[in-house]
Parts: C-alpha cells; sequence; structure tokens
C-alpha cells in the first residue's frame, strides 16, 4: 500500500510546480468533463484559456473581473496569514457598493471629478464597518469570525435589497428595482476609448506593491504573520492579537470595500440586486492559489477571470451550462491543495509483508 | 542460559540521520538494563522498535531466544513487552481505573480490572485510587497509574522511558523499590535515562549510546560519573567557574502573588512572594506542572493580570504590563518551549530576532533587513550556534543549538533581569555546559537572574539561592551551599511550612 511520509526537508521544486500541476490537473478533469458532455473538449477548452486573451477588448474584460478579485485577495491574504478567517469578503464587497452608491447619487451636473475619490473612500469605509462588526463581535464575545462573516454576507445582501426596492429605487426605472444611474462625473475614468478598461487597473497594481511591502518589510505585517504562525510566540513577544484581529479585518473589510465601490463606479453604474457576483468567495480561492503572496495573487486572479469569461463563452457559443465557471474554479482549488500536500510530505510504496530479505540474513 | 531480549546489529536510518547504527544489546531475565545517552543519541528510536512502533531497516529482535518480527504495539504486548512513556497517555476526565480499561482487551469488566488495579498496586506498593479522575492526581500517582496499567499485562520486559524527570527524589526512591522487587520476580527493565547517579543506584548492566552507536556496555555499579559520561559525550563536562556573588539592589520583587489559573487543570499561583536582587541567580526547583509555567507567565507578562502592586521591577510597578513594556525596562525571558513560542518554527533566525529585539526597526516600524541579517549572524558567531546561516529557519536547528540562538538573543539584549525556564531542557551535554556558563557570565555582569527548571543538578550548580515551588506556592529561600538534595526533595512534596510555621510564629511573637 502507499503511505504518506515527510520528506526531510519540503521540496522546492514542487513549491513552484504545485500550482502548475494543479492547473494542468484541471484542465484534464476539464477534457474529461468537456467530452462526457458531448462537447468538443478542444472548443471548450479554447473559451477558457484562449478566447479571454485574444484580443484588446477581451483583456480589458479580463481587467474588469481581475482588478476586485486581486483586491479582495490581497486583504484576505493579510487575514489568512495572520489566522484570522474572514470568508465573508462578498458581504464587505457589498456594503462597499452600497456606501459607494450612496454617495454617488448626491452628485449633482456641477459636482467636481472629485467626487470619485469620495466614491472609492466611501466603499473602503463600508467595507470596514462590515469586518469591524466581526472584529467587534470576536474581539468581545469571541464569536467565530467564520461564522460571523459568513452570515453578514446574507444580511448585506438583505441590506442591498433593500434599498434597491425601497428608498434607493429609480422613481423613473418603471418599477425596476434598481437605482439611478450614476452621473458620468462619478464614474471611473476609463483608459482607452471604446474599451471597459479603467483606472481601477492602477489602483490594483498599487495595492499589490503596497500590500508586498506592507508584508515583507513592516514590523506589524511581520506581527501579524507571527501571530498567525505561531501564537504563542507572538503571546511571548507581546505582540496583541486584539490588534491583529482589528488590522486583519479592517484592512480586508477595506479591501472589499473598494472593489465593492470600483465595481459601481465602474462597469456598472448604478445598484441593482446583482450586485454581488461571487468576487469575494472567487477572492478565497485566489488568495490560496496565488500562496497568499501579492504578486502569486496577481496570476491567479487573471486565471480565475479567464475561467470566468471562459464559463460565460461556454454558455453563449457552446451552450454548456455556466455553472462550469465554478467547477473549474472549485477543481482548481482541490487540485492545487492536493498538489500542496506533496510540498512537505512524498508517497512511498511499503510493501505489505513486512518480513524483508535483508532483515533475517543479518546474523553475526 | 537464554536471554530475555538480544537485539543483533539493529539498524535504522532516518532521512537525515541514521538513528542507530549496528546497535547489539543482551537482556537476561531479572536484570535492569541501562540505556544510557543523550537527547538524540537513538535510545527512543531502539525502545520504539522493541516495542513494534518503528520498523529496523536492518538487524534481528530474538526474545526468549526466538526472533520475533514485532509489527505493532499490540503484538509486543502479546510477547510480554510493556512499556511506560515519558509522556503520560492518561485521559484527565476519565478515572484511573478507567484509563487502565481502555488500554486493555475487552474481555474484562470494568469492576474486574479495578479488582485487578488493586492487587497489583498493593504487590507493588504503589498506591493508586482505581476510582480518582486524572486530573485530581499528581504526575507520580499518573505515573503510577501508567506502571499499573503496564504490569497488569504480566509483562516479562518493562522499558521504562526517562520515568525519574517528573518525580521528586523521594519518590525516585519508591519507584527504584518498586522497579527491584519486579527483577527479583524475574521481570526484565529497561531502564532508560540520561541520569548517571541513577544508573549507577539501580541498574546492573548498562548499555551506552552516542550518534547511534553502542560506545560501551559496562556495570554501572563499578564506573563513576566521569568515566560513564566519557562514554557518553565523549568527554567529562566541563567545570563551571563560579565566584561568590556581588549583590546589587533588589531588582524584581514579587508581593503575595495570587493568580487563578486559566484552564480547569491548571495551577493557580497563591500568595507568591520573591525578592530577586541584581548579580544573583535564583533558583526555583519543583515537579513540573506546580504553577512555574504561570509563574514565568505572570513575570515574563504573556500573562497580564497580576493584582497591581504585586510585581515591581526596580521600583516600578510591572503587574499589569506586556512583554514589549518589560523589555524595556530591562526584563527579558527565555520560555521553556523553545520551537512556537521562542521561535516560530517556520520563520529564519533573521527574522525570529525581531521577536524581541527592536535594533533593526527603523521609525514608522519599517524592518531594515540588512541589519536583521547582520544581528542573526553576528548572535550565531558569539554563541556558537550551529546553523546554516541568519536564513535558516528556526525549526531547522537542533534543540541545543536554537537553545543557545535564544539565550543569545537575551543576553545580546544586556536584560538587567533575566528570566530562564528550563535552560537546558533537552540540550546535550556541552551546549548545556555553554549554557549554564553564560547565565553565570550574566550574573557576574551585574545582572539578576532567575531559573526555573526541573533538574535539581543544575539548580545546585548555576544558582546562589534556591526556592521551591509546589501546588502552586513558593517556598522561603535557602542558601544553595546550605540546601541539601534531601530537603528540597521534601519542599518540592510542600513539606516546608513543618519548617517554615515556626518561623512565622516566632515573626508573630515578635510582632504582638
Amino acid at each position: 500500500m502507499f503511505k504518506l511520509e515527510l520528506r526531510p526537508a519540503p521540496s522546492k521544486v514542487l513549491s513552484l510546480a504545485s500550482p502548475l500541476i494543479a492547473l494542468l490537473i484541471t484542465v484534464l478533469v476539464g477534457i474529461g468533463l468537456f467530452v462526457a458532455l458531448g462537447k468538443d473538449p478542444l472548443a471548450g477548452l479554447q473559451m477558457f484559456l484562449v478566447e479571454p486573451l485574444k484580443s484588446p477588448y477581451a483583456l480589458s474584460e479580463l481587467s474588469i473581473k481581475a482588478v476586485p478579485l486581486i483586491l479582495i485577495a490581497l486583504g484576505l491574504a493579510v487575514c489568512f496569514k495572520a489566522n484570522i478567517w474572514n470568508i465573508g469578503a462578498e458581504g464587505q464587497f457589498i456594503l462597499g457598493a452600497v456606501f459607494a452608491g450612496g454617495v454617488a447619487m448626491r452628485a449633482t451636473p456641477e459636482t467636481g471629478s472629485w467626487i470619485v475619490v469620495a466614491v472609492l473612500l466611501a466603499g473602503v469605509l463600508g467595507g470596514m464597518v462590515w469586518a469591524g462588526i466581526v472584529a467587534l463581535l470576536r474581539d468581545r464575545f469571541n464569536a467565530s469570525e467564520i461564522l460571523v462573516s459568513l452570515m453578514l454576507v446574507y444580511v448585506a445582501e438583505m441590506v442591498l435589497s433593500y434599498l434597491v426596492y425601497g428608498p434607493w429605487k429609480d422613481p423613473a426605472g418603471y418599477n425596476f428595482p434598481q437605482t439611478i444611474t450614476f452621473l458620468d462625473v462619478t464614474r471611473l475614468p476609463k483608459l482607452i476609448q471604446g474599451l471597459r478598461l479603467n483606472v481601477g487597473v492602477f489602483v490594483a497594481l498599487a495595492a499589490v506593491v503596497a500590500f508586498t511591502v506592507f508584508l515583507y518589510r513592516t514590523f506589524t505585517g511581520f506581527q501579524l504573520q507571527v501571530g498567525g504562525l505561531a501564537p504563542m510566540a507572538a503571546r511571548y513577544a507581546g505582540f496583541s492579537s486584539r490588534k491583529a484581529l482589528w488590522t486583519g479585518l479592517l484592512l480586508s473589510g477595506g479591501m472589499a470595500g473598494l472593489a465593492g465601490a470600483l465595481d459601481v463606479a465602474g462597469p456598472q453604474g448604478q445598484l441593482t440586486p446583482y450586485v454581488p457576483m461571487g468576487y469575494g468567495f472567487a477572492a478565497i480561492i485566489v488568495a490560496f492559489v496565488g500562496r497568499l503572496n501579492p504578486v502569486g495573487i496577481v496570476f491567479s486572479a487573471v486565471l480565475m477571470s479567464m475561467f470566468y469569461i471562459g464559463g460565460e463563452l461556454a454558455q453563449s457559443r457552446l451552450g454548456l451550462p455556466k455553472a462550469l465557471t465554478g467547477v473549474f474554479q472549485g477543481l482548481l482549488l482541490f487540485a492545487l491543495l492536493a498538489c500542496d500536500t506533496f510540498i512537505h510530505q512524498r508517497l512511498r510504496w511499503v510493501s505489505s509483508n513486512t518480513t524483508k530479505p535483508g532483515l533475517s540474513g543479518a546474523k553475526p | 542460559m537464554i536471554h530475555r531480549l538480544e537485539l543483533q546489529h539493529i539498524t535504522k536510518q532516518y532521512p537525515a540521520v541514521r538513528a542507530n547504527d549496528n546497535v547489539s544489546l543482551t537482556v537476561k531475565p531479572g536484570e535492569i538494563h541501562a540505556v544510557l545517552g543523550e537527547n538524540g543519541a537513538g535510545k527512543s528510536t531502539l525502545m520504539k522498535i522493541i516495542f513494534g512502533a518503528v520498523k529496523p531497516d536492518a538487524g534481528q529482535i530474538l526474545f526468549n531466544g526466538q526472533p520475533v518480527a514485532v509489527k505493532s504495539p499490540q503484538e509486543a504486548r502479546a510477547l510480554g513487552i510493556s512499556m511506560v512513556f515519558q509522556h503520560f497517555s492518561l485521559f484527565d476526565t476519565l478515572t484511573a481505573a478507567e484509563n487502565v480499561w481502555l488500554g486493555l482487551d475487552k474481555s474484562l469488566s470494568l469492576s474486574e480490572v479495578t479488582a485487578r488495579i488493586i492487587e497489583v498496586s498493593e504487590a507493588y506498593g504503589l498506591e493508586v485510587d482505581p476510582a480518582r479522575p486524572v486530573h485530581s492526581l499528581s504526575v507520580g500517582e499518573r505515573q503510577r497509574v501508567e506502571i499499573v496499567r503496564a504490569l497488569l499485562t504480566k509483562p516479562q520486559l518493562l522499558i521504562l522511558d526517562e520515568p525519574t524527570s517528573v518525580l521528586t527524589p523521594q519518590a525516585v526512591e519508591k519507584l527504584f523499590v518498586t522497579l527491584r522487587q519486579l527483577a527479583d520476580q524475574g521481570c526484565s527493565i529497561l531502564y532508560i535515562s540520561h541520569k548517571l547517579d541513577e544508573i549507577r543506584a539501580l541498574c546492573h548492566r548498562c548499555t551506552v549510546l552516542r550518534g547511534g552507536k553502542v560506545t560501551g556496555e559496562v556495570d554501572p555499579r563499578q564506573e563513576s560519573n566521569a568515566s560513564l559520561s566519557r562514554l557518553m559525550i565523549g568527554a567529562e563536562p566541563p567545570e563551571l567557574h563560579r565566584q561568590a556573588p556581588t549583590l546589587g539592589e533588589v531588582a524584581l520583587q514579587v508581593r503575595s502573588l495570587d493568580l487563578p489559573r486559566t484552564d480547569p487543570f491548571g495551577v493557580s499561583l497563591q500568595g507568591v512572594s520573591l525578592s530577586l536582587r541584581a548579580g544573583e541567580v535564583l533558583g526555583i526547583a519543583g515537579v513540573s506542572g506546580n504553577g512555574q509555567g504561570a509563574l514565568m507567565a505572570a513575570l515574563s507578562g504573556e500573562d497580564p493580570r497580576a493584582k497591581p502592586g504585586s510585581i515591581a521591577l526596580f521600583g516600578h510597578d510591572i503587574s499589569r504590563s506586556g512583554p514589549a513594556k518589560r523589555r524595556k525596562l530591562g526584563l527579558n525571558s527565555v520560555p521553556e518551549e523553545r520551537l512556537g513560542r521562542g521561535a516560530v518554527p517556520t520563520m529564519s533566525l533573521a527574522q525570529n530576532t525581531l521577536l524581541t529585539r527592536d535594533n533593526a526597526i527603523g521609525p514608522g516600524g519599517w524592518l531594515r533587513v540588512h541589519g536583521i541579517k547582520a544581528m542573526a549572524q553576528e548572535l550565531i558567531e558569539r554563541y556558537k550556534v550551529k546553523a546554516g546561516g541568519p536564513q535558516a529557519l528556526a525549526k531547522s536547528l537542533s534543540g541545543g543549538n536554537l537553545q543557545k540562538f535564544i539565550m543569545g538573543r537575551e543576553i545580546d539584549a544586556r536584560p538587567k533581569v533575566l528570566i530562564v525556564s528550563q535552560p537546558t531542557w533537552g540540550v546535550d551535554v556541552g551546549a548545556a555546559a555553554q549554557i549554564r556558563g553564560e547565565l553565570l557570565k550574566l550574573r557576574d555582569a551585574g545582572c539578576a537572574v532567575l531559573v526555573v527548571s526541573e533538574e535539581l543538578d543544575e539548580l545546585f550548580e548555576v544558582s546562589d539561592r534556591l526556592m521551591v515551588m509546589a501546588q502552586g506556592r513558593l517556598s522561603p529561600s535557602i542558601d544553595a551551599k546550605d540546601a541539601t538534595i534531601e530537603q528540597i526533595g521534601a519542599w518540592m512534596s510542600g513539606l516546608w511550612q513543618a519548617d517554615a510555621s515556626g518561623k512565622t510564629k516566632e515573626a508573630a511573637h515578635v510582632q504582638a
């Protein structure tokens, strides 16, 4: 039988190759899936791996998906490194969108372009408030942040629904559940005429740099990681676990809120019940596939966005269900977790026959 | 004559180290056979091989003359081999009898097991109350439960792994009486230890291991500590040079510190008072689990719940300050657990300096990477740490080398008060001597040093004064040169009140 045993030292090759192997496994299973669905596997793979990168338009659409994933995953990476399990980024994203939308709706044709900054800051604040509730309940009552943050996602959805079905409903919107379309002055500046690509890309890249510096060059970032890796060592050193809790949750909440604001002030342009797109949950996968490393997160966010777009393309062009997106994203995470097992461990064949030839013939 | 146990050329290779290299030993019926060696010499691996928990790569085991391949501890027990592990495997919430019952095959009922326990414990003078829940038992009592459990299977070979590390000297004597009685009845005993005196007092034969190889098989009764030590480490342990202490002002003052326990099986501190002066080493003895951990946490600041006014550092009240504040005031500490507490296992040595040292942290919390590396490199060189450099992960170091690094990190901070728990636990003899030497150097430089240890030899070696902790209380202090092992041993059971109550009565008289 096979036995899993610890390697003397973690494999360096595998720790780099594991995400690639995981991608390969995902592709192979995908081929099997396409065949089972009676579709041409090559055409299917093309939808997921080639089409999303094929044209400037495709790349622009890719950025629309990747930017929120990067932003949310950066915040989550800090949380997860500190052993704080915020899985409610989706709710913090929604609250960010709501706060940002609330500010954007107040704009008048005379408002200056500074309003964009206010919209984004409002989004950050919204996400922080939502994550702050989690931190407060954890800090004050030791409530599990996993459950609280997850449950608050559903509360956030209700808040959004209440607003767009109620007080914020566009009076001229034929009773559709949506707010007014925000004025152009509140919208993110686009980079290229005719494409949806906007300045959010620069925000995301700046955030990647900022988080790299924060994690690897600042004492606060170091303290957070010690708290996650060895809580006893953090206590011995005198690093406050409360500070880590609040920092981690407020940071990740703020980033998710920022992503929500960018979405509302960018491609969406209004609040509808369809603001939540699952970015907050997908970003958990992005963070882990990217090894909780800011640069790794960029790559994994691009990959996950390709799955999003591929799923949509597979639906419209091949008539496959859109749920394939989720299947692929989940597969990737599973494959990665499985591959990661072999960084620290290896498989060895152990014969069930215990008497080895060398064991009995060793008389003096 | 048929040997009870014969090991022939046992070899076990682990990925990084050859734990046993061509090891042979024989144990006669009724013999108490010591296996002596430092930590990491391969004793535990050898015992696990005999007990069926680890499979050897080569070699043969004969039990009562028959070749056997022990595949599991169950098979070992069926053959008549029992083992008492260093770390007890008892469930706190179950009674002693239930714990024993769990380990046996299911043919007996609980009441039958209880009857057997009483029978065995009476036969061997092992007092055990089968009905008491394990969490209410002292460490010595727990060990007796483990031994009774081992004896219920009527073993022909009993393996004991470092059985005395948790016992008072008096309890050790009691254990030896039991073991001699067992041996007289024909049971063979494999006694694993690194304590030379005990082996010389108890054992008939002694096999010495060093680096996985047998370096000698001797009659310990004919040997001296020095000759055994030469076999064990290849040299005699270096002597410590100590001068009379030059006492300074009172550095650390603890006044009737009460601290309720945080977990149900912990120990509360009750009325703990001590005063530590600059330039002296105060040793705190005691059987582990008597509140030493709680005292350390209260002094280092990891547990800042002490009542205001109960802990003072050079006159500053630090009862409620955290570890960082206390370090600023000159109090550093070295915890008992090195990996996971004194150091983050998966971080580099360079990063681990940041736990307690802020020399390389710039304004705004900016980390100066080169400064951090240089500091780690300097510690590695100055304290002779064997490591792959500042980028080596803490977990890649041996226990002794990591301890040297952590001690160096704290000593290098030039503390005015240093609190150390188990400074040489699991550390090889050479490194232990170096660490004790550093402690004395620090004291001679005018630092106040507090050492908490379970090893009495070590405490007598480094301390100027001794105190004993038992059941969350602290004994009066006694000069190390006036103290005897017997007296400290009695105090370890909490029996200082007899001497002390006389004094307090006198004091009361004087006050009245």
